[in-house]
């Protein structure tokens, strides 16, 4: 009876056994599936923790301008003047940003709603960065896949999809450019070597549409617009240029341009500013190179062409020169600009733009934030050098290209890692690929030969000398099998390395503070929201709110006020001049406060709470922008010794200037911390020094529950009689 | 022009009114009232009127009818009038409510307003009756000084009338007025009038006439927070998996005295009892037992402060404002809750099903100046109507929510001027047909049926547009004979010739021609030795039959 049944069973079974490559497919596409899934929710970790909103400071600005463009739609967003920033200059937003994240957004969100999904615009834009994020690993698959073989595709799939370095931008909530500009990034990058690689016209135009999306996404495409003539040019050192470079850089390059020009913000950008130039000589280049191709082609003779090329180069190069060189002193070419060069050298922006360096994430990056974001990868990452030099081509130069410079450019600045995780992901993949298929060869091929080795057993020479083989087999195969265990051990760590530094490090929203209490259980400090809802509900609607650039953003999508500055720091001058009412003394500040048309003033104060990373820490840069601008601002007279401190021991200036007393309005009678004299500072852990402050242009308007966010109103002027 | 036709006008009404006042039966003069007691109390911002009257027929006539009368400034915020008899004596009293209408006389005097209570049994004439009247006035008391500091107490003004506003004759009537606390600044004497810590007393007043007034104006201390909804948005969506969805939508002010100046945040943390006493730091908003996923937000984010105490017969849900709310300041947020469907919906004799649900606020002591409930039914369901005890304004609109095809219907009910007194339930009638539940499970089952179809489709059709190129071609392959000679082939689709020791690489294909409805192309692939030839032929038509004559197999010398 039970055979009966079972021989149909097992046919059935057969007839469902897929052949090996089937499997295989199923097992990649599988793979890939887990893979998508896994990006996404790794970064969910921010919802679960707090809830799904918007994190920090930028994208607060980026959700702003994307309910604006859902609720009026597209020409309007083209052509708004927000009043309500950088008052009394306001504004053209959309001239000066990128479109392409609200843009996406928006997209996303019609799409759903057509579809019936009565979602909100906010969870879309919470959602967009992750959706990006497991949109890369795809990405990653196909060009690893592309460069190497499936094998490492998978493996750079599965890395760039939990890679810390990565996850810092686009958890669930950041909802800014980089989120989806590193998709667009590398798919460009991936469009163009595929291009390269087939000579096709088709994909080397896709690549245009690629490079046109990261245009409108990011200001970084500035990366590929030099990475990728810098490539070409290595190419056509090194002798490999082909046809299918020239179709597929020119095809690239042209129309990717004349796209990218239908961004307002770039503009004309591509022919007229310096950071552009290494593209368009490339593609001169490009030309001079066919043109000499097909004089030699025509040419029989070696010396006439040797002569015809030495005249025809120094020729291109003088004439190149000089249309530099004139395009330079007309002024047409605009010189590379303030941030290019920061990128360049590191030392830079410290002496010349301290607005720049005044930035947390644009500081050079410290060896243990590589370690903190790659972790394993750092060490496979020469390694895979290695193996893409012992197999150059194309598409390997290519990837060992932008592994070495993004590798130089996130060294320089902290945010720039963001841009080299993929090519170090992609490299570091296929070191670990090319490794574990050796050693998986090397296993399986022992196999094969200790089973052919028993079976013929020793009866012919060449058995003996398999069995020689066989000997130092045992060996091999431990220490293959060794090293695989290693592999594992590794990568395995890699997965809890990076699962633990997403949930503890990268998935706090920064506008809400948890701390853990007395008792172990969770505190919650929601002040930023309180002072900005407070702002939003309980002044006038033209209200002008006065404080540093970093909450500007904030202060307009949460509070939706005007504020002085934000954090498109586009005018050096104005923000110098807010730097420059918050270190005045107070009747000085006020003169400035008034022609600003100033109503409230806000300050971050972490003194109760111990929060660091407040204004009183930030304040030396606000002298120092103010002092850059204004030279009645000097820093020496907030420092005592070349020391800043807020103690008794402070500075005259510093104890009397308009941040100190706002901060610490008040405070001389607080008593923070049990054991301490009231009036203790716990961010800075010290007794201020001027505890009898009185205020009198100003007076306290709010004071948030854990005095985090202390908001001020400009009192009137009295009258005069 | 225009003086005279005004001139007009006030003739006409004046002629008018006094064809009314002639053609009008009074009932007024029927009805006196022997005793009347009024309580006010005035501890919180709603204004709680408690009278007691003794009506007595003195008419020839039975009447059923009973008039009260309302200033006209008084009319303006009053929420709510309710009456009541009790009947029996002793432990078997039972409480008779009282229908209470709105009604409009023509001769009031100074445009007084009236509601008339229906009595459930005409009173004879000689009879007396006990009537229980509630009524309840918000935004009454004004704040005086309008604005105060954070550390002032919050005083306020209360008017009213020291004599009961009447149609009817009075015979003897006392007025107690009672304050939050004994801090009474100030308060109109009309005697006989007396004072006992926190309660006034007027009276007793006897035998006054119709329509007799005595302002009275009283200043006391209130520092009870003035919690007030501007706006409130019910939404009540109906799932008929088991849930209903509860959306609440606040604005809310504090409509006490305005808060001016300096808001110190070391003061009013570290002298509670003193500093911004008025101040609104939480409410409390009781919602129906076993709620679940229970939501606390604004338009910013998620709000903290909230704390949810569940038990079998209610849930209290505390919420704090993000901040405290001092006098002017305002807050807006959002409750949501979930309900499960069975303790709410049901089903009627006729089929229908109801939605049986509480109409007001669930906030405690909160006056709500306009409230919109939305009831939002099921896709599919048709001939909605609402019941509700008090008079709303009602229409219909239709709300999309997750893969809506045609729409819900939603039920609008408006009402404005609310007091907790109104937290009383209504009905929504609606007929469903349970197959309209699976329509959504149904499309997506398609959807997603569609999909994987058309990848099946995509993987097993192979959609590219057939080109000329000759890779896409039927091939023949050749299998080539040495030593060369001229091949004959049988009519045969694949013939096959076999090419060895060949110089690789170096075979050209000179002029070959076909026959016999066929074009040969000269497209010729070398494969590594041993060498293949292959013949791209195009077949033009389709005989069976295939005859290739290759005329030149031209081996080239080898370099």
């Amino acid at each position: 009876m039970t055979t009966v049944t079972n021989m149909p069973l097992s046919d059935l079974l057969k007839s469902f056994k897929l052949k090996t490559k089937q499997q295989e497919l199923l097992i990649r596409v599988s793979i890939l599936c887990l893979v998508y899934i896994l990006a996404f929710i790794t970064r969910l970790f921010s919802v679960l923790r707090y809830e799904s909103m918007i994190h920090e400071f930028d994208p607060y600005f980026n959700y702003r301008t994307t309910l604006y463009l859902t609720q009026n739609g597209f020409y309007d967003f083209w052509n708004w003047f927000d009043y309500e920033s950088w008052y009394p200059l306001g504004r053209i937003v959309g001239g000066t940003l990128y479109p392409g994240l609200m843009v996406t957004a928006v997209l996303i969100y019609r799409i759903l709603h057509f579809l019936r999904f009565a979602v909100h615009i906010r969870e879309v834009c919470v959602l967009t960065a992750p959706f990006f994020a497991s949109n890369t690993t795809l990405v990653a698959y196909f060009f690893g896949k592309e460069i190497w073989d499936t094998g490492a595709g998978l493996v750079a799939a599965i890395l760039i999809a939990i890679c810390p370095g990565y996850i810092s931008r686009s958890v669930a909530g950041s909802y800014d450019n980089e989120g989806v500009a590193i998709f667009a990034l590398l798919f460009t990058f991936y469009l163009f070597v595929k291009a390269v690689n087939t000579g096709s016209l088709a994909w080397s135009l896709a690549s245009a549409f690629g490079y046109f999306y990261m245009v409108s996404a990011w200001g970084g495409y500035v990366f590929i617009i030099n990475l990728i003539p810098l490539y070409v040019l290595v190419l056509l050192i090194t002798g490999r240029y082909s046809m299918r470079l020239y179709v597929a850089y020119n095809c690239m390059y042209v129309l990717g341009m004349l796209l990218a020009m239908q961004i307002r913000f770039v503009g004309f950008q591509h022919v007229q500013s310096g950071e552009h130039m290494a593209a368009m000589g490339v593609f001169f280049l490009m030309q001079v190179f066919y043109f000499l191709d097909w004089v030699k082609h025509m040419l029989s003779d070696t010396k006439l062409f040797q002569a015809f090329l030495r005249i025809t180069v120094t020729c291109a190069v003088v004439v190149g020169t000089i249309a530099l060189g004139l395009g330079m002193l007309s002024g047409y070419i605009s010189p590379w600009t303030g941030r290019f060069y920061s990128l360049l050298d590191p030392t830079y922006a410290k002496d010349h733009i301290p607005i720049i360096a005044s930035v947390s994430e644009h500081q050079p990056t410290a060896w243990s934030s590589f370690m903190f974001d790659y972790h394993i990868l750092l060490f496979l990452f020469p390694a895979g050098l290695y193996f893409c030099f012992k197999r150059l081509s194309d598409a390997t130069i290519f990837i060992v290209m932008y592994g070495l410079t993004s590798m130089y450019f996130a060294g320089v600045m902290v945010r720039l890692i963001l841009v080299a995780t993929p090519a170090v992901c992609l490299i570091s993949a296929i070191a670990v690929s090319a490794t574990v298929k050796n050693l998986t060869v090397l296993l399986r091929s022992k196999n094969k030969g200790v089973l052919t080795g028993s079976t013929k057993g020793s009866s012919s020479s060449r058995a003996s000398s398999k069995a020689l083989l066989d000997q130092s087999q045992p060996f091999q195969k431990n220490g293959a099998i060794a090293l695989l265990f290693g592999a594992f051990y590794l990568l395995s760590k890699y997965a809890t390395h990076c699962t633990w530094v997403t949930s503890e490090a990268y998935s706090s929203p920064s506008i809400v503070l948890a701390a853990r209490g007395a008792h172990g259980n969770r505190v919650i400090f929601d002040d930023y929201r309180e002072a900005y809802f407070w702002l939003r509900q309980n002044t006038p609607v033209d209200a002008k709110v006065m404080s540093w650039w970093d909450y500007g953003y904030q202060i307009t999508a949460m509070g939706n006020r005007t504020v002085i500055v934000d954090n498109n720091t586009w005018n050096n001058t104005h923000i110098a001049t807010v730097g420059r009412a918050l270190s005045s003394y107070e009747d000085e500040a006020i003169e400035i406060m008034r022609s600003l048309d100033v109503d409230y003033v806000l300050v971050v104060f972490g003194g109760v709470t111990g929060y660091s990373s407040d204004d009183i820490n930030k304040f030396l840069w606000m002298v120092r922008i103010g002092g850059g601008v204004f030279p009645v601002i000097k820093e020496p007279d907030y420092l005592v010794n070349g020391e800043y401190r807020v103690d008794k021991g402070a500075a005259p200036k510093m104890l009397n200037c308009l941040m100190y007393k706002l901060c610490y309005y008040r405070f001389g009678e607080m008593l923070t911390e049990y054991g301490k004299p009231p009036g203790y500072d716990r961010a800075r852990g010290v007794e201020i020094g001027n505890k009898d402050i009185k205020l009198e242009h100003l007076e306290e308007a709010f004071t948030t529950s854990n005095w985090i966010v202390r908001i001020y109103k400009v009192k009137p002027p009295n009258n005069r009689w | 022009m225009e003086a005279p036709i005004r001139a007009r006008e006030i003739l006409g009404f004046t002629l008018l009114s006094l064809l009314f006042f002639v053609c009008r039966s009074s009932p007024s003069h029927n009805l006196l009232i022997s005793n009347a007691e009024r309580r006010i109390d005035l501890s919180s911002h709603i204004v709680k009127v408690y009278l007691t009257l003794k009506v007595e027929n003195a008419g020839s006539t039975p009447t059923s009818e009973i008039l009260l009368a309302f200033p006209p400034t008084q009319v303006d915020h009053l929420a709510t009038v309710e009456a009541l008899v009790t009947k029996g004596k002793r432990k078997k009293t039972t409480i008779v409510h009282l229908d209470v209408k709105p009604t409009e006389l023509p001769d009031a005097p100074n445009e007084t307003k009236y509601f008339t209570i229906y009595l459930a049994n005409p009173l004879n004439s000689g009879e007396s009756t006990t009537l229980e009247v509630l009524y309840l006035f918000t935004h009454s008391l004004e704040p005086f000084p309008a604005e105060i500091g954070q550390s002032e107490s919050q005083l306020v003004f209360y008017r009213d009338s020291a004599l009961i506003l009447s149609p009817y004759h009075i015979k003897q009537q006392t007025t107690f007025l009672k304050a939050p606390s004994t801090k009474v600044e100030s308060f109109t004497r009309v005697e006989p009038t007396n004072r006992a810590g926190t309660e006034m007393k007027y009276g007793p007043y006897e035998d006054r006439p119709s329509y007799s007034f005595s302002p009275i104006l009283i200043h006391f201390e209130n520092n009870s927070p003035f919690p007030v909804v501007e706006e409130l948005v019910r939404e009540v969506e109906i799932s008929h998996w088991g849930n209903l969805q509860v959306t609440e939508q606040y604005t809310l002010v504090h409509g006490g005295a305005r808060h001016k100046g300096v808001f110190s945040r070391v003061d009013y943390q570290s002298r509670p009892s003193l500093n911004g006493v008025s101040s609104l730091r939480y409410l409390l908003a009781r919602l129906p037992p076993r709620v679940h996923s229970v939501y606390y937000r604004d338009e910013i984010g998620n709000i903290s402060s909230s704390h949810l105490r569940t038990d079998s017969r209610k849930s209290e849900l505390e919420i704090e404002p993000r901040y405290p709310l001092f006098g002017g300041w305002k807050a807006t947020f959002l409750i949501g809750y979930g309900l499960p469907l069975q303790d709410f919906l049901f089903e009627s004799s006729d089929d229908r099903r109801y939605l049986n649900f509480t109409f007001g606020c669930p906030l405690l002591d909160t006056v709500v100046d306009k409230l919109t409930v939305k009831v939002v039914l099921p896709e599919g369901s048709k001939d909605p109507s609402a019941v509700v005890p008090f008079p709303v304004e009602q229409h219909f609109e239709t709300k999309y929510s997750y893969l809506d095809v045609v729409g819900r219907t939603v039920v609008v009910m408006e009402k404005k001027n609310l007091v907790p007194v109104h937290n009383s339930h209504f009905q929504v009638y609606y007929t469903f047909k349970p197959m309209f539940m699976l329509a959504e499970p149904l499309m997506l089952t398609t959807a997603f049926f569609l999909f994987f179809v058309a990848c099946v489709a995509y993987l097993h059709i192979d959609l590219s547009i057939p080109s000329m190129s000759p890779r896409n071609l039927p091939k023949f392959r050749l299998k080539y004979h040495s030593p060369p000679e001229i091949p004959q082939i049988t009519p045969r689709h694949t013939a096959t010739f076999v090419c060895r020791r060949l110089p690789p690489s170096v075979l050209t294909l000179h002029h070959p021609t076909a026959g016999g409805g066929c074009h040969l192309i000269s497209h010729l692939t070398i494969g590594p030795p041993p060498c293949c030839i292959m013949l791209s032929l195009l077949l033009l038509s389709n005989s069976h039959s295939l005859e290739i004559l290759v005329e030149h197999l031209f081996v080239a010398p080898s370099p």
